[in-house]
């Protein structure tokens, strides 16, 4: 302390009004930007909820589906079914032969009026059952049917009666008929098994997400084994093994600049090299898997690298030097140690993977794909495409089908991360 | 030989000064006491022998001060190489002076004795060998000061000075006592306290040899003490 | 500027020709491993500057110097540590009973488990204390069977003071037990793939004064049985547990000798202000 502090001690009056009002500016000040902390949380999280509600509130509906009784007589004559045929190797090819359209709308016309409050695509529904049980033939039962968009869409209230005729989606003697079947208690809301079985349909009531979410699976399974084997391979080559010298330094720039190249960009790449060059298939998952791979393969290097490089060097000493050779210094040490900061890398590129649209567009997985894909190389859509499809369609039933496929979307990367967080803790299991 | 360089801890340096000054008193007052007795035998001042053994008690305090503060510096520094040389030699300095003036106190308690005899022989003789052993002092405590390793050879080779004078002196006294056996009792203090006058100039010697260790780090090859006047014989 | 660079270029050229080896040492000739004329750079820079020293196989030898000095640096090349950086480089030769150790033919991973390494800051794998000392036996083999190696584990960690303090967890992870206990269980891996000389690299630098304590007793034990080389900051602790002493600084080995030497009478200006405590 020099003299002239010495000099000062004492001078200053803490308890002075003017050294109070400081204070009270002071914490005045704290408060405020607290408060303004606190805030931007609020606005957020609003928004999130806001987000969800919306979404939920939407797409719960597209979960539930519309259903109408139909008195269905199975007969052979109407259907042109050989009760003889109905076993045997020939009995499928038969049933996809008879004509169960005219079978179910004759049932809809004889007792509801009019085939347009049944489903287009309700006569499958009845088919299956045949199919399921060939003993039906000939006798005759009450099948609950799928409605026709707009009593689906009244049924969940969706349509407001007040509404001018000419500007609401259905028709007024649609409205009538609807009124009239409620009254009888012959609608019914049921729990749309089909939207989680089923692929893609031009009928909103029939349209399923299973096809799109198999394709996404397909797609991802794709990625993850090509990224993740090559992308841990090249940090670990760059970590340990390459020299520093120009070259590396470019790889490494080209690394980082690559995980910055805008996905359309893969797209692009994915089409004129796999499909025009390589001649691979169109819509295909595997086209679609080795894409992202590309796409998600700079996170994974990025990722990998920063976890090699925060290992302590203290381990790596430790093995070499009571004479451990490098791969056993990496094998034995290193990625144990990295693994879990890998695998978080991992599953934030397989996430975004997940979400990405652009380059799917682009090698053509926005194909209208009606059949659940069987394999990597059958057309298939993926969710976040399925979501973008739907969410161009005109017909009304499919706003909540979008919304449905969103939830089923935001599903999947909640498991995702939770497989990360399980994985991460069972590996970090600190020594 | 000497680093002048200062310690990176100033205050080692510091500490190391202070126990340098200390020894340097205890030498500067035992070379007194050795001087006074020396000049209360000659002029037979029995006050002043009186003082000379009061004044003992201040080399003895001093020399307790030293050791503990040279412990305490062990303690606290772990000095090495030639620090710790210097402050060994110190403590070890500090135990000779101590010696020193008992020494000088011993001749101060022969005085009252010897001035109440009247037995006036070998006075030159005595004064004489009592200025070589004061210088002696002087000289081992002037090269601890200067850390003069030649200086410390030098008092080494002035001892054997002392003890020839020493052996001459003795036979003198004995030749007293065989002339006369009333001298018997005179000559026996004065004998004793040639005697003593010779193993200051050992201890001054002792002086020089740690100085030089010290200063150095290498050992004066020891030269055999003389003065045990093993070689006379006796005329019995 | 220019009179601090030629002052010290003076300075290098004058230390330069003189390492002051002491007789006692330069006529020995139980040499485990000897350097001569070793230079290390790291890049353009000459940490290491010329050094040739013999280490004995009976004793510890210790390197002390400022920091800097390139005492660990000359260490980390008896056993090719240097190798793993980049741009060190390693000139003159280092023979281990008279074996080229730089030499082509000499496989490194080999060296490595002869020549054994302890570091400044405790390291064990983040593994079980068992894992920790079995590693090294196993990955060279030296095990034929789970009876060998809890053998050479149990004799390991007895040999270094820290059996009776784990035997009832040896499942549990090495980073769990305390700073002094991991460097004596990092001692007790290095010597687990029973090496002939063991470099210490200020083992005791992270560690209290009891559990440096006991590091030191610990030192004192395997002395004659390996060679140890160890590098401290702490010159008591070389004074204490060496028989040999060297001396570096500004990447040159200024003397080298017996410990008690060196402690009590170093010849060299240098060595002399040093341990005195008279850098400036």
């Amino acid at each position: 302390m020099t003299s002239a502090d010495v000099a000062r001690t004492g001078t200053v009056d803490w308890r002075s009004a003017q050294m109070q009002a400081r204070i009270r500016k002071r914490y005045a000040k704290e408060r405020r930007f607290r408060f303004l902390g606190l805030g931007a949380l609020v606005f957020a999280a609003g928004f999130l909820l806001f987000l969800l509600t919306t979404i939920v509130s939407d797409g719960i509906g597209g979960f539930q589906r519309a259903e109408v009784p139909l008195d269905i007589e199975y007969s052979a004559t109407t259907l042109g079914l050989d009760p003889a045929q109905m076993s045997g190797d020939g009995a499928d090819y038969a049933i996809n032969r008879a004509d169960f359209r005219s079978l179910v709308n004759a049932a809809a016309e004889a007792q509801l009026g009019t085939s347009e409050m049944i489903s287009e695509g309700a006569w499958l529904d009845v088919r299956d059952r045949l199919r399921g049980d060939p003993s039906l033939l000939g006798s005759r039962e009450r099948v609950w049917v799928v409605a026709a968009p707009e009593v689906d869409l009244l049924a969940k209230g969706q349509i407001s009666f007040d509404v001018p005729a000419q500007r609401r989606a259905v028709s007024q003697e649609m409205i009538n008929q609807y009124v009239v079947l409620n009254d009888r208690g012959d609608v019914q809301l049921s729990l749309n098994t089909g939207f989680l079985t089923k692929a893609d349909s031009t009928s909103s009531e029939l349209a399923g997400i299973w096809g799109a979410l198999l394709g996404s699976l397909l797609t991802m399974a794709i990625t993850l084994a090509l990224s993740f084997p090559i992308g841990v391979m090249t940090a670990v080559y760059l970590e340990e093994y390459a020299p520093r010298n120009r070259f590396t330094d470019m790889i490494e720039v080209s690394i980082n600049n690559l995980a910055a190249v805008p996905s359309i960009i893969f797209g692009l790449l994915g089409l004129s090299v796999f499909l025009n060059t390589f001649g691979m298939p169109r819509s295909a998952p595997v086209v679609g898997g080795v894409t992202l791979a590309l796409m998600t393969l700079p996170v994974i290097v990025i990722a990998s690298r920063v976890s090699l490089q925060s290992v302590p060097p203290s381990i790596r000493d430790a093995a070499l030097g009571i004479g451990a050779s490098r791969l056993q210094v990496i094998l034995h040490h290193i990625l144990p140690v990295a693994l879990p900061g890998i695998l978080t890398g991992t599953i934030i590129g397989l996430s975004r993977a997940l979400g990405e649209t652009a380059p799917l567009l682009l090698i053509g997985m926005r194909a209208f794909v009606s059949d659940v894909p069987g394999g990597v190389t059958d057309p298939a859509t993926a969710l976040p495409v399925q979501i973008f499809l739907w969410s161009d369609e005109v017909g009304r039933g499919f706003v909540e089908k979008t919304s449905a496929a969103i939830m089923v979307l935001l599903a999947v990367l909640l498991s995702m991360n939770g497989v990360a967080i399980y994985l991460r803790n069972k590996f970090e299991r600190r020594w | 030989m000497n680093s002048t360089t200062a310690h990176t801890v100033k205050s080692f340096d510091d500490d190391l000064r202070l126990l340098r000054s200390m020894i340097g008193e205890m030498g500067g007052l035992a070379r007194s006491q050795v001087n006074e007795a020396i000049t209360a035998l000659l002029s037979h001042d029995v006050e002043l022998a009186k003082r000379v053994v009061e004044a003992d008690k201040r080399i003895d305090e001093l020399e307790m001060e030293a050791e503990s503060f040279a412990i305490s510096i062990i303690a606290r520094r772990s000095p090495l190489a030639q620090d710790l040389r210097e402050v060994i030699a110190a403590l070890k300095i500090g135990a000779v002076i101590e010696r020193i003036g008992d020494y000088g106190k011993n001749i101060a308690k022969r005085v009252e004795a010897l001035s109440s005899s009247g037995y006036r022989g070998a006075s030159a003789g005595v004064e004489q060998i009592g200025s070589m052993a004061s210088t002696l002092v002087d000289d081992a405590m002037r090269s601890f000061a200067e850390r003069d390793p030649f200086l410390a050879r030098a008092v080494s080779d002035g001892d054997e000075a002392i003890d020839d004078y020493y052996e001459s002196l003795f036979q003198t006294l004995l030749g007293e006592i065989a002339e006369d056996p009333e001298n018997t009792a005179p000559a026996t203090h004065l004998i004793f306290i040639i005697k003593n006058l010779e193993r200051i100039g050992d201890h001054a010697t002792n002086i020089a040899e740690m100085v030089h260790y010290s200063a150095t780090g290498e050992h004066l090859e020891d030269r055999p003490k003389g003065g045990d006047a093993t070689g006379l014989s006796l005329p019995l | 500027m220019a009179t601090q660079v030629t002052e010290a270029a003076a300075e290098e050229a004058h230390v330069r020709e003189q390492t002051l080896v002491h007789d006692e040492i330069a006529f020995a000739n139980d040499a485990k491993m000897t350097a001569r004329d070793v230079d290390v750079f790291y890049g353009e820079k000459k940490a290491v500057d010329s050094v040739s020293i013999d280490v004995d196989s009976h004793y510890v030898t210790a390197f002390i110097g400022p920091s800097g000095c390139g005492k660990s640096t000359f260490l980390r090349c008896f056993n090719r540590m240097n190798d793993t950086i980049d741009i060190a480089r390693v000139q003159g030769r280092i023979e281990l009973d008279g074996e080229d150790i730089y030499d082509p033919r000499m496989d490194v991973v080999q060296l490595r488990a002869r020549v054994g390494m302890v570091f400044q800051k405790p390291n064990p794998f983040p593994k079980s204390i068992y894992e920790n000392i079995a590693y090294g036996p196993r990955i060279h083999g030296l095990a034929s069977n789970k009876a060998d190696m809890d053998g050479i584990v149990e004799a390991s960690l007895t040999r270094a003071g820290l059996w009776n303090e784990v035997k009832d967890r040896l499942d549990d992870s090495g980073t769990a037990l305390s700073g002094g206990q991991q460097q004596r269980l990092c001692i007790a891996r290095a010597i687990a793939v029973d090496p002939e000389v063991i470099l210490m690299d200020e083992p005791c630098s992270a560690l209290d004064p009891i559990a440096t304590a006991k590091i030191e007793e610990l030192i004192e034990e395997l002395k004659g049985r390996f060679a140890i080389v160890i590098v401290t900051h702490n010159m008591q602790q070389a004074a204490r547990i060496s028989q040999r002493t060297a001396f570096f600084h500004l990447g040159n080995l200024v003397e080298y000798g017996d410990t008690e030497t060196i402690f009590t009478n170093p010849r060299a200006d240098r060595t002399r202000d040093y341990i005195t405590g008279r850098f400036g």
